[in-house]
C-alpha cells in the first residue's frame, strides 16, 4: 500500500472529481465528498513528507513501466515541502469553504464548481509529483483549465474577462513550455528529468539547449507571475471568488516557483544556469522591479483583494530574489517562503471572504469600523498582515531574515537595505486597512454587521496562528527549507 | 542552400509568429482564440517534424524496413491537441458568457464599460 503513495496523491482527487460532478443535486454532499478527499490527500503529503524526511528518494513508476520509457514519479525533500503545502491549504480552506461557496456560487453550480477545484487541485500535486517533463505540461494544462472555469464563477462580470485574460497569457505560458520540452527532447532524445540532467552536461553548449532554456524559463515566468509577466494575476485574484482566491495565491504561483526550482537547479544544473547563462543577473532585476513596482501601485489601491493580489507579485519577487543570489542560503530563503507566503496569504484572503461573507463587497468604503464589528476577523487580517510585512515572532520575519542574511553573504547590502524599505511599503498598504476598519464609524447600512460565522472564522485563525507558531518555533521551517535546497541542488530528482 | 531544407521549421516559426501577432494585436475575443490555436497549432508542427527521419516509415515491425520515425513525439502531440481542444472550448464557453454579460466580445468596447486597472 505505502509505495503506492505517490501515485495515490494525485489519483485519489482525479478519481474523486467525477464522483463529485455526479453528486449535482446536493451541495452539502458534493462539499462533504470534497473536504473528505482534501484531508486524504494531506495524510498522504504528510506521510511522504515524512518518508523522505531522512534525505531519502521515493521513486515511483507508472504502470511498471521502467523509465526513462514509463513515466516516472520522484518525490525527496524539495517537492515533498511543496506536497505539503499544497496538501495543507487545501485541508484548511474546505471548512472555510462551505459557507463562502453557498454564499457566492448559485445552487446549481456547487457541485460543479468542487468538481473544477479537486482538479486544479490534483492538476497541481501532479506537476510537483511527476518527474517527467511532458508530464509537467499536461498536469499545468490540467490546473490551469480548472483555474479558468473557477475564477470566471466569481459573482462580478469581470471575472469573465479575468478569466479569458489569464486563458490567454497561461497558455502562452505554458505553449512556451512545450517548446522548450520539444528542443530539450531533440538533443537529448529523453524527457524523464533525471534523464535530462544526466544527458545534458555533453550537449549543453549549443543553441539549441540555450533556447530550450529561455523557452522554458519565459514560460514559467508567466505562470508564476514574474514581473512584468504578472499581468493577469490582479484581475484573476480579485475577481475569483474568496475560496478561489485564497487557494490559488497560497498554491498555483508556490508550484509554478518550484518547477522553475527544478529544471534551472536539478535538470539544467546550478552551473549552467548561473554561471554560463548568469541567470542570477537577470532574474535580480526583475526580482527588484517586481517587489517595488507592484508595492508602490498595491499602496494606491481601494479595493483591499486588490491591494492583496499586487501584494502576492511583490512576494514572488523576494522568492525570485533568493533564487537569484545563486547561493544555498538564497535558495533556502526562497523555498522557505513558498510555505511562509503561502500561510500568510492564504490567512488574510480568509479574513478578505469572512469580511465579503458579511459585508457584501471588499473595498476601503465597506470595512469602515469592521474592527468593532468583525473583531476576530479583523484580528486575524492583523496578525497575518503583520507576518506579511515581516515583523518579529512573525512566519514572514523567519524568511526576510534569511533573505537579508543571504544579500549580505553574496556581498549585496544596498539588497538588504532595499528589502527593509519595501517592508515599510507593505506596512503601508496593511495600515491603511487597519487605519480604515479600526478607526472609521460604520455608514447606517453596516452598522449591525455581526461576526463571520465560526465555520470560516477557525480555519482563517489556523493559518494566522500558525504564522505566529512558525514565526517563533522556525526551526520545522528553516530545516525542511534546507533538506529542500539540498535535495534541489543535489542533482536530478 | 542547407536552410531550404529545413523548411518545416520556417513554416514553424512563421506560424508561431502569426499566431503570436494575432494574440497581442486582436482586439476581438474568438480572433485572439483563433490565433491562440494557430499558435498552438505551430508547436504541433514542430514536434512532428522532429520526429521525421529521412526513409523513415510508421513504427510497425515490417521485413526489410529498420529506418522509423520516432513514434513519441506524435503520441505527446495526440495528447498536446487533446489539451488545445479543451483550452478552444474553454476560452469559447468563456466568451459567450462576455457576450451574455457585456453585449460585446471587443476588448476596447469591455473596457470601456468596465474598469480594470
Amino acid at each position: 500500500m505505502t509505495e503506492h503513495l505517490p501515485a495515490l496523491q494525485v489519483a485519489i482527487g482525479l478519481t474523486a472529481a467525477p464522483v463529485v460532478m455526479m453528486l449535482g443535486r446536493s451541495g452539502r454532499l458534493a462539499w462533504a465528498l470534497t473536504t473528505l478527499t482534501c484531508w486524504a490527500t494531506f495524510a498522504v503529503a504528510l506521510a511522504l513528507f515524512f518518508e523522505v524526511s531522512d534525505g531519502s528518494v521515493i521513486t515511483y513508476q507508472m504502470g511498471g513501466w521502467a523509465p526513462p520509457w514509463g513515466i516516472e514519479y520522484v518525490i525527496d525533500a524539495a517537492n515533498a515541502w511543496v506536497l505539503v503545502i499544497i496538501g495543507m491549504i487545501s485541508a484548511v480552506v474546505m471548512p472555510f469553504a462551505r459557507r463562502s461557496v453557498e454564499r457566492e456560487i448559485s445552487a446549481s453550480r456547487i457541485a460543479m464548481f468542487y468538481c473544477a477545484f479537486l482538479l486544479a487541485n490534483a492538476g497541481l500535486i501532479g506537476i510537483t509529483v511527476t518527474a517527467d517533463a511532458f508530464n509537467i505540461f499536461v498536469f499545468f494544462e490540467i490546473s490551469a483549465l480548472a483555474s479558468y472555469a473557477l475564477i470566471a464563477m466569481g459573482r462580478d462580470r469581470r471575472a469573465l474577462i479575468s478569466s479569458f485574460q489569464y486563458l490567454i497569457m497561461g497558455t502562452v505560458g505554458t505553449t512556451f513550455l512545450l517548446i522548450g520540452i520539444g528542443f530539450l527532447y531533440i538533443m537529448t532524445g529523453t524527457l524523464n528529468l533525471g534523464d535530462l540532467a544526466a544527458r545534458l552536461p555533453e550537449v549543453a553548449d549549443t543553441r539549441t539547449i540555450r533556447a530550450a532554456f529561455g523557452f522554458i524559463a519565459v514560460g514559467i515566468s508567466l505562470k508564476l507571475a514574474l514581473f512584468p509577466l504578472h499581468l493577469w494575476l490582479p484581475n484573476a485574484y480579485t475577481y475569483a471568488p474568496s475560496m478561489v482566491t485564497v487557494f490559488l495565491s497560497a498554491t498555483a504561483t508556490k508550484v509554478a516557483i518550484y518547477v522553475l526550482l527544478r529544471f534551472v537547479y536539478s535538470v539544467f544544473g546550478f552551473q549552467f544556469s548561473f554561471v554560463d547563462l548568469s541567470m542570477g543577473w537577470v532574474l535580480m532585476p526583475l526580482a527588484l522591479l517586481g517587489i517595488l513596482v507592484p508595492s508602490l501601485v498595491a499602496v494606491f489601491q481601494t479595493n483591499v483583494k486588490r491591494l492583496l493580489a499586487y501584494s502576492s507579485v511583490a512576494q514572488v519577487g523576494y522568492m525570485i530574489l533568493g533564487i537569484s543570489f545563486a547561493s544555498t542560503l538564497g535558495l533556502m530563503a526562497s523555498v522557505m517562503h513558498l510555505f511562509n507566503h503561502a500561510i500568510t496569504k492564504a490567512a488574510l484572503f480568509m479574513a478578505i471572504g469572512c469580511l465579503v461573507y458579511r459585508l457584501g463587497g471588499i473595498s476601503l468604503t465597506h470595512l469602515a469600523g469592521a474592527g468593532q464589528r468583525m473583531p476576530w476577523t479583523m484580528a486575524a487580517f492583523v496578525t497575518a498582515g503583520l507576518s506579511l510585512i515581516g515583523v518579529p515572532l512573525t512566519a514572514g520575519f523567519v524568511t526576510k531574515w534569511h533573505l537579508i542574511q543571504a544579500a549580505l553573504e553574496g556581498g549585496y547590502w544596498p539588497i538588504a537595505l532595499l528589502l527593509l524599505g519595501t517592508s515599510l511599503l507593505a506596512a503601508l498598504y496593511i495600515w491603511k486597512v487597519v487605519e480604515v476598519a479600526y478607526f472609521q464609524t460604520p455608514d447606517d447600512e453596516h452598522a449591525q454587521v455581526k461576526e463571520a460565522p465560526l465555520s470560516m472564522l477557525i480555519p482563517t485563525w489556523v493559518l494566522a496562528g500558525s504564522t505566529v507558531v512558525f514565526g517563533i518555533y522556525g526551526n520545522f521551517t528553516v530545516n525542511s527549507a534546507r533538506a529542500a535546497a539540498t535535495a534541489l541542488m543535489g542533482g536530478a530528482p | 542552400m542547407e536552410w531550404l531544407g529545413l523548411y518545416n521549421y520556417w513554416v514553424v516559426v512563421a506560424l508561431m509568429m502569426i499566431g503570436f501577432y494575432i494574440v497581442i494585436a486582436q482586439d476581438n475575443l474568438i480572433k485572439k482564440l483563433v490565433g491562440l490555436n494557430i499558435f498552438q497549432t505551430s508547436v504541433f508542427v514542430f514536434f512532428i517534424s522532429l520526429a521525421y527521419l529521412e526513409g523513415g516509415t510508421a513504427p510497425i515491425a515490417l521485413e526489410g524496413v529498420t529506418q522509423y520515425s520516432n513514434p513519441l513525439p506524435h503520441v505527446l502531440i495526440l495528447t498536446a491537441i487533446v489539451v488545445g481542444v479543451a483550452l478552444t472550448a474553454m476560452g469559447l464557453a468563456l466568451v459567450v458568457r462576455v457576450q451574455e454579460a457585456y453585449g460585446t466580445i471587443e476588448e476596447d468596447e469591455i473596457h470601456q464599460q468596465d474598469d480594470l486597472h
